[in-house]
């Protein structure tokens, strides 16, 4: 599937609620004549819940609020026409306000690729939902991912540091880390 | 009286132990912890972070240059290859157009290096059940490429011989002859190594129907490599998103639907021959040009994000950069084959003995230090 055509399809599974409220209230306004505020030039609105970009990346990203994700992964590995099967890439990523992270994912059938992001605000408890029991190699990357950025993921079945011990304090991956006395800052 | 063990009274118990971090067969520190029953095993669950120097987060700080320089010591094995892969992904962040000559080289030395290292693991995967003989040829064998790579670059193991924009230096004036010689020579070790241990029935025992994986699973997983080839999964980055010289070549996939310890072996030996034969088909016809082209001395990616999928020894290897349009990756994700192979481990040995779980473990062909970014 084209680009195009997979924005389409993954856009359609997740109509914004918004956009018939809004374009009632414009149409509403226009009939008033007493009103003499012109509308002014609208942003376009989006469609979809869902925000899709190729900007600045070789792939369609898809960028997803914390509360669709799991529904949308799901719909993206079990639809016929997507049928994401392989996840290739799970990366934690701090983007200074937020945390969150990136999903590659292909189709070993169709053979197209796709980039899902997840952010958060919350950096006190981020929390995201697992996608581990869609795709089981999501277990480990998320263990990692909790390790570094700490970030939890409900539902996983096995959240613990996998590479740090136990006791360690702070998520060294995350920008706003500090260790006086191991990291070399040039 | 005292109560003589029958089937019906005898009660098992299941209890832990530890494999490693020092245990020959992990090939590493890599630690499992076994719950097992009697000789079965119930549970696997590995403990990391022996060796994790958290390459990445050094990655946020260093060039682009100085960080080819890190790869080499994730999968010291596909060293060249990990290299590549960072090159190949700044290259294609700046639009660069790379020397035909440049590219022929890096394929040729990224399939000697994936013979080597399957080389060192054939050698290892004998020993692991017990045929020491099959440690002291693959090394043998796998010397020869080593001393290759030592006259044209200056390392045998980790090799920075890639730099973004070409190569430090041009192939040394043997390189060629060295290459063919050393084609002939494997040609006929490969049949040795079929007599020695393929064939062998002792073997089979040991490996066939041992460790099964389905491709479902393998997909699942994120296996990739021989792992995922030995499942009937068509993973090979070579085929599906070749770089460098792979579009000019011809080679087959190796594909085994069995999944099993045994399926992973094959995989791995026909390898060795389709990289023999993809070197064959480049070695007389190296283009001349360029070996380097320059680049600036501060390297800064555009802002934007970069992905490259690269074929290292052990599987799918991804290089994922976020740029700020620093000299330095804002972040850096290396997605490595092991650590992804590895989370199968404990699907496929449970229910096995352990002896099994050490078989099943050579054919993972883990490098722990991939594992342990």
């Amino acid at each position: 599937m084209t680009n195009e055509a997979l924005q389409e399809l993954i856009g359609s599974w997740f109509p914004n609620p918004n956009i018939e409220k809004t374009s009632e209230a414009i149409e509403g306004s226009e009939n008033e004549e007493g009103s003499e505020e012109k509308a002014l030039p609208q942003e376009p609105i989006n469609p979809s819940l869902l925000e899709f970009t190729e900007e600045g990346s070789q792939f369609l990203n898809i960028l997803v609020g914390p509360e669709h994700l799991h529904a949308l992964m799901s719909q993206l590995k079990s639809n016929t026409e997507t049928s994401f099967d392989y996840l290739f890439c799970l990366s934690g990523v701090d983007w200074g306000a937020e945390l969150g992270v990136v999903f590659h994912l292909e189709s070993t059938t169709h053979r197209h690729t796709i980039v899902v992001k997840v952010k958060t605000l919350d950096r006190e408890n981020p929390t995201l939902d697992t996608v581990s029991n869609i795709w089981a190699t999501a277990e480990f990357h998320e263990r990692e991912v909790f390790d570094f950025f700490g970030i939890t993921f409900t539902n996983h079945p096995n959240l613990k540091r996998l590479f740090l011990t136990d006791e360690w304090e702070g998520f060294p991956l995350r920008k706003d880390y500090t260790d006086e006395i191991n990291m070399v800052i040039k | 009286m005292e109560e003589t063990p029958t089937e019906t009274n005898f009660k098992s118990e299941e209890y832990f132990i530890n494999m490693g971090p020092q245990h020959p067969a992990t090939h590493g520190v890599l630690r499992l912890l076994l719950t097992i029953d009697g000789e079965i095993i119930k549970k696997v669950e590995p403990d990391l972070g022996y060796i994790h120097r958290s390459i990445e987060k050094m990655c946020e700080r260093d060039s682009y240059q100085q960080i080819v320089h890190l790869t080499d010591r994730m999968d010291y094995l596909s060293s060249n290859i990990n290299n590549e892969a960072v090159c190949l992904t700044v290259e294609n962040a700046l639009q660069m157009e790379i020397p035909e000559r440049v590219k022929v080289i890096r394929t040729i030395i990224g399939e000697l290096t994936r013979i080597s290292s399957h080389c060192l693991w054939w050698g290892v995967m004998g020993m692991d059940v017990g045929a020491l003989t099959t440690y002291f040829y693959g090394f043998r064998d796998r010397e020869l490429i080593n001393d290759i790579f030592e006259e044209t670059c200056g390392a045998r193991l980790t090799m920075n011989y890639n730099v973004p924009g070409g190569l430090m230096f041009d192939i040394h004036s043997n390189f060629v002859r060295r290459v063919k010689e050393f084609i002939a020579h494997f040609k006929t070790k490969i049949p040795e190594y079929d007599r020695l241990l393929t064939d062998n029935v002792i073997f089979h025992k040991r490996t066939k129907g041992v460790g099964i994986l389905t491709k479902e699973d393998a997909i699942s997983f994120g296996a990739s490599g021989p792992v995922g080839r030995a499942s009937g999964y068509s993973c090979d980055v070579r085929k599906h998103h070749p770089y460098s010289a792979l579009e000019k070549v011809t080679f087959n996939e190796a594909l085994k639907t069995e999944g099993d310890t045994f399926a992973r072996y094959q995989v791995r030996i026909q390898e060795m021959w389709e990289s023999l034969s993809i070197v064959e088909q480049l070695i007389d016809n190296i283009p001349e040009g360029e070996y380097r082209i320059a680049t600036k001395a501060v390297i800064k990616l555009p802002k934007g994000e970069f992905y490259q999928r690269v074929e290292t020894a052990r599987g799918e290897l991804g290089v994922y950069v976020i740029s700020t349009g620093t000299k330095s990756p804002y972040r850096l994700k290396f997605r490595s084959p092991g650590f992804s192979n590895l989370s199968l481990l404990s699907h496929i040995a449970v229910g096995g003995k352990i002896g099994d779980l050490v078989a099943t473990m050579a054919t993972l062909d883990l490098v722990i230090p991939d594992i342990d970014r």
